[in-house]
């Protein structure tokens, strides 16, 4: 695949998600489980792909500056910062312990 | 144009959660060049995606993996874009749009949308709420990636400046306000704990599929769920602090 069938499939896919919502009966919101795994999904992946993006370095586990960073974001999510100060500080933490070492 | 309290006070709600929410564009910009996408592909993701989640998800995937993890990179894409499925449930009724006009509100049902719409109290203010984030969130989000992107392009290396752990620290920033009751903590241990052990065994981005069932066992058989299920009430969309989506 390329990049642009990868992007393109993924939006349509996106796209098509949030138009089946306007097309299928409310009724299937109101059993419980399907609301909630679809609510769970997010919360899984999120975490996985934070997993990953901290811990994965192509196929292996390495422990580096991007764990502190992290940490540092956990800190500042925890004190309501805005989104996007936690951002530039974990890029901040991770660049200065990376010129350090 | 005159309008009454509760329709000014949706406008006031959006202005304030879209013009927050739309300056994380520039950290998606920045992320989705230094993962490797160009710059037109960057704004394709922000202008036809138009999901915060999944874009990040599709450029995390794609900087870990490259094109050969596309079937993944789509897979978590789709996957994370299930809630929006749910928020267009319950804005269907209240919005009552016909084509095309419903095709626009589908595009634009993402959580802050819904969840201005969803605060507000007439339902002439829910409209407006929703179609006013909408807009704003639309028009900033894509301009501050292009933004994003220009500037990605100038900085160049990612790892020296910090970036991949920037990344990290955006997914944590769409995590941290979905973690308010003790099941979904419970789901997003294990699924980091998942798609950790998992990664030196298969290709990347398939770890983070994988960890996706975790949600799937937890929400079928309720663990750690309450007994009166507060799933039963319409999703809840967070806007708060970090949801961008």
């Amino acid at each position: 695949m390329t990049v642009w069938q990868i992007i393109l499939a993924a939006s349509i896919a996106v796209l098509a998600l949030k138009v089946v919502g306007y097309l299928v009966p409310a009724s299937i919101i109101e059993k419980p489980a399907p609301a909630r795994v679809a609510s769970l999904l997010t919360v899984a992946l999120l975490s996985a792909l934070v997993a990953v993006q901290t811990l994965a370095v192509g196929q292996s586990i390495e422990l580096d500056a991007r764990v502190p960073a992290l940490l540092v974001a956990a800190v500042l999510l925890a004190l309501r910062v805005p989104f996007i100060v936690v951002i530039i500080a974990a890029a901040a933490t991770a660049a200065l312990i990376r010129i350090v070492t | 144009m005159a309008r009454n309290p509760e329709a000014t006070a949706a406008i006031r709600a959006s202005f304030g959660v879209g013009l927050a929410v739309a300056a994380y564009g520039v950290s998606f910009g920045a992320l989705a060049v230094t993962a490797g996408l160009d710059v037109w592909q960057t704004c394709v993701l922000s202008l036809l995606m138009f999901s915060g989640g999944s874009q990040f998800a599709v450029i995390g995937i794609l900087a870990s993996g490259g094109a050969a993890a596309g079937p993944a990179a789509i897979a978590s894409a789709a996957l994370l874009g299930t809630r929006n499925s749910l928020y267009a449930i319950a804005m269907a009724p209240i919005l009552a749009e016909r084509w095309p006009r419903k095709l626009l509100a589908a595009h634009w049902t993402i959580d802050e949308s819904t969840a201005v719409a969803m605060a507000q109290t007439t339902i002439e203010a829910k409209r407006t709420g929703f179609w006013w984030t909408g807009i704003i969130i639309f028009l900033g989000w894509n301009l501050t990636t292009l933004v994003g992107a220009l500037l990605g392009d100038l900085i160049g290396d990612v790892s020296q400046y910090g970036l991949d752990a920037a990344a990290a620290a955006a997914f944590l920033g769409l995590l941290w306000p979905r973690l308010k009751r003790v099941q979904p903590i419970v789901v997003a241990v294990a699924a980091a704990v998942v798609a950790t052990i998992l990664t030196p065994a298969l290709p990347a981005g398939v770890p983070v599929l994988m960890a996706a069932l975790v949600a799937v066992i937890v929400g079928i058989t309720n663990w750690f769920g309450q007994r009166e299920s507060s799933a039963e009430t319409p999703p809840e969309p967070r806007a708060a602090n970090g949801g961008v989506s």
